[in-house]
């Protein structure tokens, strides 16, 4: 690390505070990560305990998304950053939120596991949920690996994955469909399957804005409305 | 060079241009053309070319030494009185070229007004005080002048705490007070130009404050060049900053720019409190 020559200040405390916050919003992600992981696991497995404790966990990390808020509050009232030292408190306020979000998400993945489906997904369904999963899992690790490293071409390859993500939470919506056609009694149970694969896309989607955020810090331009080629004209004219 | 200067123990960084192509300033007030300044030996300027927008406010940030106070200095020949002074390249201001033989220094002067890092009212009332430039003039019309020095205290956001005691003596003002009278006092004579070295240094917060939404104020109908070592303030006042270090220009660009995306790393440097 330190292509944000965060331990360069002269004021030592607050190369301090900033490694902080940076290590914090890395710990937060990991408790998110962890908490996805153990969410899709339930739902494949149809595990109620492991989906009960995911929905328990993600009070830790609410707590995070408080505790970096407050921390990024009182250095912008303490420290007045500029450059490349404001856009890490901006990113970091941005990405914070994102990942509470995707808390949400995964802690509703996991109350579907409890409430409704116990187990009865079929097979060819759990297949797809899993690579949807796996999928999503990867670019959250991925993005935070970005914002770890404040690598802005390994985040704007989180942002070209999230495409494939939307191909296919499209896939899973098409087959849920005709099995809620072939049965009708089916159809309660198919969209709780249909509103975990929409929390999956969502996170995917949150993914993204994260990486955009690691663009921003690098290079300072907002990217979040671009689209990839317009975001890769901007880091390779960088 | 002071030590602040060197302390950043790097040669200037010259890998992009100062200046970036696509910047619009508006109209402009005063161009500045390889303009090269020696105190005796030792070269304080070296080659800034730099035009000022008009009706703006430009910040000029640097460490202690970068040659920005004696750049300001330059715009209205402060520097003439220094003997050892010599300046090559040219200023102009709205197209005339200040350093020429046939300008009236003291008309310049008065075109180019200037205001001290400390308050230096003159030993008057504060209603000589803003009238002594206007008498120098041959304005000795009572009418005249008071209407004068209403307007200029009113343009310095400091009439309504004077207007009942203005024969009392201007050492009775509070420091802020002082620095707006004497920013009533440039503004009376009706310059082009208002140069500010330093104005909020010997202030306390909220004259700062003041004083900084005075110069918004006086925008309107003034271009202002404030020399600062208060970051912040460069940031909340001006809409274009020079980040000027060891006599050069290192970058100038929009404030907004400067202060969020820096282009040059030694900006970026001494902007976020860095080792360079």
């Amino acid at each position: 690390m330190d292509k944000l020559h965060l331990s360069e200040h002269i004021s030592q405390q607050f190369n301090e505070e900033l490694e902080e916050v940076r290590s914090k919003v890395l710990q937060m992600g990991g408790v998110v990560e962890e908490q996805l992981n153990k969410a899709v696991k339930a739902l494949i497995t149809g595990s109620e305990d492991l989906a009960a404790e995911v929905v328990q966990n993600d009070a830790r990390v609410n707590a995070l998304e408080v505790e970096i808020d407050d921390d990024c509050t009182r250095i912008v009232a303490r420290r007045q950053p500029a450059a490349s030292d404001l856009r890490l408190v901006m990113a970091v306020i941005r990405t914070i939120n994102d990942l509470e979000r995707i808390g949400d998400e995964v802690k509703r993945v996991a109350k579907t596991v409890g409430d409704e489906l116990r187990g009865t997904l079929e097979e060819d369904v759990r297949q797809e949920l899993e690579h949807m999963g796996e999928q999503v899992s990867r670019m959250l690790t991925s993005v935070l690996d970005a914002f770890a490293r404040t690598d802005p071409d390994a985040a704007l390859a989180v942002s070209k994955a999230d495409r494939k993500v939307d191909v296919k939470y499209k896939a899973i919506t098409r087959q849920l469909i005709s099995y809620m056609m072939q049965d009708h009694s089916s159809i309660p149970v198919i969209l709780n399957v249909l509103w975990a694969a929409r929390a999956l896309e969502r996170i995917g989607d949150r993914c993204q804005n994260i990486a955009e955020y690691v663009i921003y810090l690098v290079i300072g331009k907002n990217v979040r409305y671009a689209s990839i080629d317009e975001i890769m004209a901007e880091l390779e004219a960088d | 060079m002071t030590n602040d200067a060197t302390e950043m123990n790097l040669a200037p960084d010259h890998s992009h241009p100062a200046i970036p192509e696509d910047l619009d300033l508006g109209p402009v007030e005063i161009t500045v053309d390889k303009l090269n300044l020696w105190y005796g030996e030792a070269q304080a300027l070296k080659d800034i070319d730099m035009q000022i927008a008009d009706r703006k406010v430009t910040a000029f940030i640097g460490p202690s030494g970068c040659g920005k106070s004696t750049l300001l200095r330059c715009f209205n020949r402060m520097n003439d009185l220094i003997d050892s002074c010599r300046v090559d390249g040219s200023i102009r201001l709205n197209g005339k070229d200040i350093n020429a033989n046939t300008v009236d220094v003291a008309e310049l002067r008065r075109e180019v007004g200037m205001v001290f890092q400390k308050p230096n009212p003159f030993p008057k009332s504060i209603y000589e005080n803003v009238a002594y430039g206007l008498r120098i003039q041959g304005v000795n019309k009572r009418r005249e002048l008071d209407e004068t020095v209403e307007w200029a205290l009113k343009g310095a956001a400091l009439w309504d705490e004077v207007k009942d005691r203005l024969h009392t003596p201007a050492f009775g003002l509070s420091g802020g007070q002082q620095q707006r009278l004497v920013i009533a006092r440039a503004i009376a004579v009706q310059p082009e130009v208002i140069l500010l070295d330093e104005p909020c240094s010997a202030l306390d917060p909220i004259s700062t404050l003041k004083v900084e939404e005075l110069i918004n104020e006086l925008k309107k109908d003034y271009t202002i060049i404030i020399v600062t070592h208060n970051m912040q303030q460069a940031a909340r006042v001006s809409d274009f900053t020079a980040f000027m270090y060891l006599g050069e220009l290192i970058e100038f660009g929009e404030t907004d720019q400067v202060f969020t995306r820096p282009r040059i790393k030694q900006t970026e440097d001494y902007i976020t409190g860095r080792y360079g």
